[in-house]
């Protein structure tokens, strides 16, 4: 369970252009759910995201997951948070350019001092299983859309975290592709893996699977704060 | 100790897939580096191993020259003064040298001729040894010409060169014509018992500064000069000559300076968005860190171990040609010689701190700074 409290983040803190991205914001989020944040754009959705992630900390407010704070470890626990508790897919998937597709799967397994063959082995499976095992050595820059977005979930799911994160999965995606990502993500969540995603995509809103929506607008929570529509937890 | 050597093997290969990702920047970057180490390192073994030959060569030198001086200036030195000074005690013995220096017109060159000390070395009257240098200068291509030499009185005298020094003493013998006595005193107008200096030796080392001292006192006209004072003098020109070459060399370190304080400033925005993803991923700041000593320790010695060597080859393959003019003097005839490779480890060291450790300095500094933020932050 991954708990907001009062979350603030203001951007240019102190400086004349100082904003707040996120006020007071206070979430709970399920274990095994799919929930999906919604709003426009400036609504405050990434910067949810990248704090639930631990990829960024609140200005003020409180984190925690399982219960436990999370929001002022110091960065080499956030680290290791980030390695072995989420799996982070970004808007624009942030692949390294000109690495393969293979090179950006195993990216983060390389701190961890693992065998490369088992490495390989498994990211070469994660490929396989996402209809990528051909594309596996071109370089990221020579892939579509779809099959970048593709390495990237891979590149999210190569050290199996309970919990896989998507920014604005389908803003780059045609119909058909989006299908097929939210079929991906239905088969993680049936596979009992915990997801969060971005969007202001009705296609995401209205998909099967999504438990949880919740609407944010100029950095608030304006729908779904309290778990309207909500897994409860040891529900799933 | 399995899992950190697996790390450090996955940041290698990580390092080497980014390095050849920026193919043509990072060829570049090696070049010039090792363009500015070749420059520093030609400089520093050309002018080391000058030192180094020097010091070989005056280590059969003796140890204490003395000259008379009037005026300030250096005068002939009768007989009698060669036995006053083989008198003071510790001193083995002295002897009268005759020896000076010839302008050739002819080619503008000056000649150092002298009698030699070796009695085996002494040419027969009408005769001369050589060094190497003298013929290259005078043109003489073949075995056994005649060299003629103008007198100050305008006659032509003719010399049977009996033998040209080889290159391997060319530093010391590049110039010289070693003449028979009789022969010296004609061509010069030396009169029989006057010498142009006389050389000592002394029998223990360290006694050398208390024999000067007293030799002086007893004979206050004359000046005395050491074997430490002539090889200080050596070690003064080359290095002073060195530093001119580094002060040269200097402006590619300036340029180089420049290029690692604008590369210290910042990252550009694609390689901060990059160590955003890496961070994003699960890597930890002291893993980025790791990466990137990798990338600037694998770009910097790479380039440290081209230009050493290639200073190495230049300097001891090539004889210096880039800078030989400049270490070895401006003579007309200078020294055609192979130097004795000679490196020692405070010239490497003194390599890399010029070099290796300002680069990596500004490649970990920007890096630890960028990665030490939220990777939403550096991506941002």
């Amino acid at each position: 369970m991954i708990t907001l409290n009062a979350v603030t983040k203001l951007y240019n803190e102190g400086r004349p252009n100082e904003f707040a991205a996120l006020h007071e914001i206070d979430l709970t989020l399920a274990r095994g759910a799919m929930s999906v944040l919604r709003g426009p754009s400036g609504s405050g959705k990434t910067t949810l995201l990248s704090i639930l992630a631990c990829m960024a900390r609140p200005t003020s407010g409180r984190v925690s997951i399982d219960g436990e704070i999370v929001s002022g470890l110091p960065e080499r626990f956030l680290t290791e948070l980030r390695r072995t508790t989420f799996g982070f897919v970004f808007q624009r998937f942030n692949l390294v350019r000109g690495l393969t597709a293979l090179e950006n799967v195993m990216l983060p397994t390389v701190p961890l001092g693992a065998d490369y063959g088992q490495t390989r082995d498994r990211a070469m499976a994660r490929l396989e299983a996402l209809g990528l095992a051909d594309k596996a050595a071109m370089p990221i820059e020579h892939l579509s859309g779809g099959e970048a977005q593709r390495t990237a979930i891979a590149r999210a799911l190569i050290n199996d975290p309970p919990i896989l994160i998507a920014d604005e999965p389908t803003a780059n995606l045609d119909t058909a592709l989006a299908e097929k990502f939210l079929a991906i993500l239905a088969e993680e969540r049936a596979a009992g893996r915990t997801v969060i995603l971005t969007s202001h995509d009705p296609r995401i809103w209205e998909a099967e699977g999504v438990d949880r929506i919740v609407t944010l607008r100029d950095g608030r929570i304006v729908e779904g704060a309290t778990g309207e529509g909500a897994i409860t937890e040891g529900a799933v | 100790m399995m899992i950190w050597a697996r790390r450090q093997r996955a940041l290698a290969d990580y390092t080497l897939a980014a390095l050849s990702r920026r193919k043509g920047k990072n060829i570049a970057l090696v070049a010039i580096f090792s363009l500015v180490v070749f420059a520093l390192s030609s400089a520093m073994f050309f002018a080391a191993a000058l030192r180094h030959e020097t010091t070989q060569v005056l280590r059969n030198a003796p140890e204490i020259v003395v000259q008379k001086l009037i005026m300030g200036r250096q005068d002939l030195i009768p007989g009698d003064v060669v036995d006053t000074i083989a008198g003071f005690r510790g001193v083995t013995s002295a002897k009268g040298r005759l020896w000076g220096y010839y302008y050739d017109r002819i080619d503008g060159a000056n000649y150092t001729v002298m009698v030699p000390d070796d009695p085996a070395l002494i040419p027969a009257v009408g005769h001369v040894a050589v060094g190497e240098g003298v013929p290259r200068a005078r043109g003489l291509a073949w075995e056994g010409a005649p060299l003629f030499l103008s007198r100050y009185e305008g006659d032509l005298k003719r010399f049977d060169v009996d033998r040209t020094f080889t290159r391997d003493s060319a530093l010391m013998t590049a110039d010289l014509v070693l003449m028979n006595p009789q022969d010296f005193r004609a061509f010069f107008d030396i009169p029989e018992g006057l010498y142009t200096d006389v050389v000592a030796t002394v029998r223990n080392q360290n006694e050398v500064a208390t024999i000067v001292t007293k030799a002086s006192n007893a004979l206050p006209q004359m000046r005395f000069v050491t074997r430490a004072d002539i090889e200080r003098t050596y070690q003064k020109l080359f290095d002073w000559r060195e530093g001119l070459l580094v002060v040269l060399a200097g402006a590619g370190l300036l340029a180089f300076a420049i290029f690692a304080a604008e590369k210290a400033s910042g990252l550009s925005a694609e390689e901060a968005r990059e160590i955003g993803i890496l961070k994003a991923v699960g890597w930890d700041t002291r893993d980025v860190i790791a990466m990137k000593m990798w990338e600037g320790g694998l770009v910097s010695l790479g380039a440290f171990l081209i230009g050493t060597v290639a200073g190495f080859a230049h300097v001891f393959l090539f004889d210096g040609a880039l800078f030989a003019p400049v270490l070895r003097g401006w003579a007309v005839i200078y020294p055609d010689f192979a130097l004795t490779p000679h490196i020692d480890g405070v010239q490497l060291m003194t390599l890399g701190l010029l070099t290796v450790v300002p680069y990596m300095a500004a490649t970990v500094v920007p890096v630890w700074r960028t990665a030490s933020g939220d990777p939403d932050a550096v991506m941002r």
